[in-house]
């Protein structure tokens, strides 16, 4: 659970509310402030700020050695990223859409993931590659993917994803810190707003969230634990990312009364939360954008059915991405709204 | 053949337009031909120009085109490249290349003998990683290939600690994780070896980067084929090593072939590797690998630059695999037998030898006794290697070392397959075998 009550009214002026790009770039400031081994670089990070604005005003800050653009190469930008953190440096690279991280794959699959094993700790690869994900805005195939599993699928990486910009922040300063590569996901749809998926409603500002109060200086959200979201007796709903959003908002408008997990971190995963809701539910709904076969909702399928399958009182459902390119202006059609959420959770509640 | 649906395709070029030909590079020599290398230039010792480190890329074609030579036939150093070494460093670089001969044959016989899976050779090549390991600082953090056991070597690298990782025994400090041959010691400045190939380029200009970010004073140099330069990551390091002026030196090793890929499928029919570097703007040196002092001197020359805040090198050294890619391969099988002799500029070994004797610093009775020197060396430390047991059946590690270092911590997931694993160990052995 979030540790801040929701707040409503003239409360909401006493605490400071950020949006996600907002906590984002907090996080790295008080990084680059409190370790001198932190560095960012990335396509356009430095002088602009990032073209999510996510670093914005960093380099002004802390310098053009510590903030710092990057050539279009994120093959070249990873494999620099691996010879720093051997260094002794704590890289913080950006790629600039999670759809061009593809050849920087080698560097990060054989290369920063596997150090500290083949080196048996001689090396290890401390970075943090954040990268905005996801689809919703109209970014065609290229701007668009989740391609989440390729890396959970990686022994040797962390794939981190929050949900609210109270968590990006605690999350990020984690992930810094930690001293294993971490792939740090940030959903694009939700910088600005906790989309519900309902696209055709007006658009609302993170600052009537709940969860946009965050805290100021450093504070850390633990790698590898869930976040409740909210308790529920009907049917455990397990996502991350945007889909947090979009669950909660389908189970609150058919009245159902979900237990909803944000997974925060697929690896290593909150495998006791999982455990533990989906035993008092007998039910479970798993939500993610990516699409559908050998998805990360595979793996989390797999696990409910071997872990819990004793106290299953239905099949496990996935609700995804179809199987396709993510398309442009079909995007409403491919993401998986309220009618696909709907017809899941109704299918799983039937008997 | 032509196609009715698409009458311009097919063998004769479309109406009055000329066929396009496919051009598939070719080796001028298979088995069973005779090697004749006479249409390579390899210019004349000494007669390269040694510019100021501090050149800009653009003055130097004539250096990344042509060959940078300091010994010659007279077995003399010449010219301005001579970098006029001490005859104690000689008589250690010698040293260094006659173990590291030594060491890869008993290797390689050990692979063959079944005690582990795989060896590779420098043997023709040793002049290219050990040259450039003396000329640089003991602290410069080198991040090789697989083929530079001569820098470990020239770095007093304990040859006990090689054989241990060769042998994947239990006195590997690499716990067996590793193919055999791909080292790494932080202790040394060695970075962890990769087989997947080309990736060491960029680590070595993040390296540097990291370096000049901190106002250090060491510099990073990285190996790699020359077959491995068509990588995309060999091109983002030239890439982020202009770019950012890093204190790096680019070393491509043209040693002619990549397992049985000549170098022409790496582009060496169209232009030098050195000359890769003039399109970056990085300060490019064509080198006979086979010289050790060219070697030796090009290095220098590179690390000068480098820590003077001039920027990156890259050096092509021009030399021979004498030997085949690795264990796995016969080289008979793709290439004249004869090149190894035919090749213009002769072996490493012999070279450096024949300059101490001819610069009477060096005879043959010292070569003859150093040599079975490295070979008794090379002999004794593998049977104390092998107290630590040889590859086998593998099994020399608890099988809880599998999954440690995957994370700094163990997850759940890898605790319970680490279970699994141990009671797989048990239902196999039983509790009585001493490692699990």
């Amino acid at each position: 659970m979030s540790e801040e009550p929701a707040t409503v009214g003239d409360n909401v002026l006493t605490e400071r509310r950020l949006n996600m790009i907002e906590a984002i770039n907090e996080a790295l400031d008080i990084m680059l402030e409190r370790d001198p081994d932190v560095i960012i670089m990335g396509e356009d990070v430095g002088y602009f700020g990032g073209v999510f604005r996510a670093t914005a005003g960093l380099q002004a800050k802390h310098g053009k050695t510590r903030v710092f653009d990057t050539p279009i190469s994120e093959c070249g930008i990873i494999g620099v990223a691996v010879g720093m953190g051997a260094y002794g440096l704590r890289p913080v690279p950006e790629i600039q859409f999670a759809d061009y991280i593809y050849p920087g794959l080698d560097q990060l699959i054989s290369e920063a993931a596997r150090l500290r094993y083949r080196s048996a700790g001689d090396y290890i690869a401390p970075m943090t590659v954040r990268s905005p994900f996801g689809g919703g805005i109209f970014g065609g195939q290229t701007h668009s993917q989740s391609p989440e599993a390729l890396f959970t699928h990686v022994a040797g990486l962390k794939t981190v994803i929050p949900s609210t910009p109270h968590d990006a922040k605690g999350l990020l300063i984690s992930a810094i810190e930690d001293n294993d590569p971490v792939i740090f996901f940030e959903p694009k749809r939700i910088y600005n707003g906790p989309f519900t998926g309902f696209y055709d409603k007006p658009v609302e500002p993170w600052k009537k969230h709940p969860d946009s109060v965050v805290p100021e200086g450093y504070y850390k959200v633990p790698l590898g634990k869930a976040r409740k979201v909210r308790e529920g007796e009907a049917l455990t709903v397990l996502a991350y990312g945007t889909m947090v959003h979009v669950a909660e908002a389908v189970c609150l408008e058919k009245g159902v009364d979900a237990e909803i997990l944000d997974l925060r971190t697929l690896v290593p995963l909150d495998i006791k939360a999982i455990e533990a809701s989906v035993e008092k539910t007998g039910r479970c709904l798993i939500v993610h954008e990516a699409t559908r076969t050998s998805g990360f909702g595979a793996e989390l399928s797999a696990l409910v059915t071997e872990r819990c399958f004793y106290h299953l009182e239905a099949p496990v459902e996935r609700v995804t991405g179809f199987d396709t390119p993510y398309p442009h202006s079909l995007e409403w059609a491919y993401f998986p709204g309220p009618v696909r959420i709907g017809e899941a959770i109704d299918k799983l509640l039937k008997d | 053949m032509a196609d009715p649906a698409n009458p311009g395709a097919g063998g004769d070029g479309g109406g009055n337009r000329p066929a396009l030909a496919l051009h598939v590079p070719e080796p001028r020599y298979r088995p069973g031909d005779k090697a004749d290398f006479s249409h390579i230039d390899i210019g004349q010792p000494g007669d390269q120009p040694r510019p100021d480190e501090g050149v800009h890329p653009s003055t130097m074609a004539g250096l990344a085109y042509g060959l940078v030579r300091v010994l010659g036939d007279d077995n003399q150093a010449h010219g301005p490249w001579n970098p006029r070494l001490s005859p104690d460093t000689l008589r250690a670089m010698l040293g260094h290349m006659a173990l590291v001969r030594a060491f890869d044959e008993r290797m390689f016989r050990g692979q063959r003998q079944g005690k582990t899976s795989f060896y590779m050779k420098c043997t023709g090549e040793e002049a290219t990683s050990i040259a450039p390991a003396m000329a640089l600082a003991s602290d410069d953090m080198v991040f090789p290939s697989y083929r530079q056991q001569g820098i470990l070597i020239a770095r007093g690298y304990p040859l006990i600690e090689m054989i241990n990782q060769i042998y994947s025994n239990k006195a590997d400090k690499l716990k067996g994780r590793q193919l055999p041959i791909m080292y790494s010691s932080r202790e040394h400045s060695f970075f962890s070896i990769s087989g997947n190939l080309a990736t060491q380029c960029p680590q070595a200009v993040g390296w540097a980067m990291a370096s000049a970010c901190r106002g250090d004073s060491r510099i990073a140099a990285t190996w790699v084929g020359e077959g491995s330069t068509a990588e995309g990551d060999f091109h983002s390091a030239c890439t982020f090593a202009a770019v950012y002026n890093a204190p790096v030196i680019l070393n491509v090793v043209n040693n002619q072939w990549a397992i049985s890929s000549f170098s022409g499928f790496a582009g060496a029919e169209r232009t030098t590797f050195a000359a890769r570097g003039l399109g970056y703007g990085i300060a490019a040196l064509r080198v006979d690998g086979n010289d050790a002092l060219a070697c030796y001197a090009a290095t220098e020359w590179a690390a000068n630059r480098a820590r003077g805040n001039h920027g990156p090198t890259l050096i092509e050294y021009f030399t021979y695999r004498a030997e085949g890619h690795s264990t796995s391969d016969d080289p008979s099988g793709y290439r004249s037998a004869q090149e190894r002799e035919e090749w213009p500029l002769g072996d490493p070994v012999t070279r450096l030898k024949n300059h101490l004797i001819a610069i009477g610093e060096w005879d043959e009775e010292r070569q003859s006794a150093m040599d079975l020197e490295c070979a008794e060396r090379v002999k004794t430390t593998t049977k104390e290697a092998e107290k630590n047991g040889i590859l086998g059946h593998g099994l020399h590690h608890p099988f809880h070392t599998m999954f440690e270092d995957v994370y700094e911590e163990l997850p759940w997931h890898l605790e319970e397959q680490a279970e699994q694993a141990i009671r797989e160990r048990i239902a196999k052995f039983g509790t009585e075998r001493p490692f699990g």
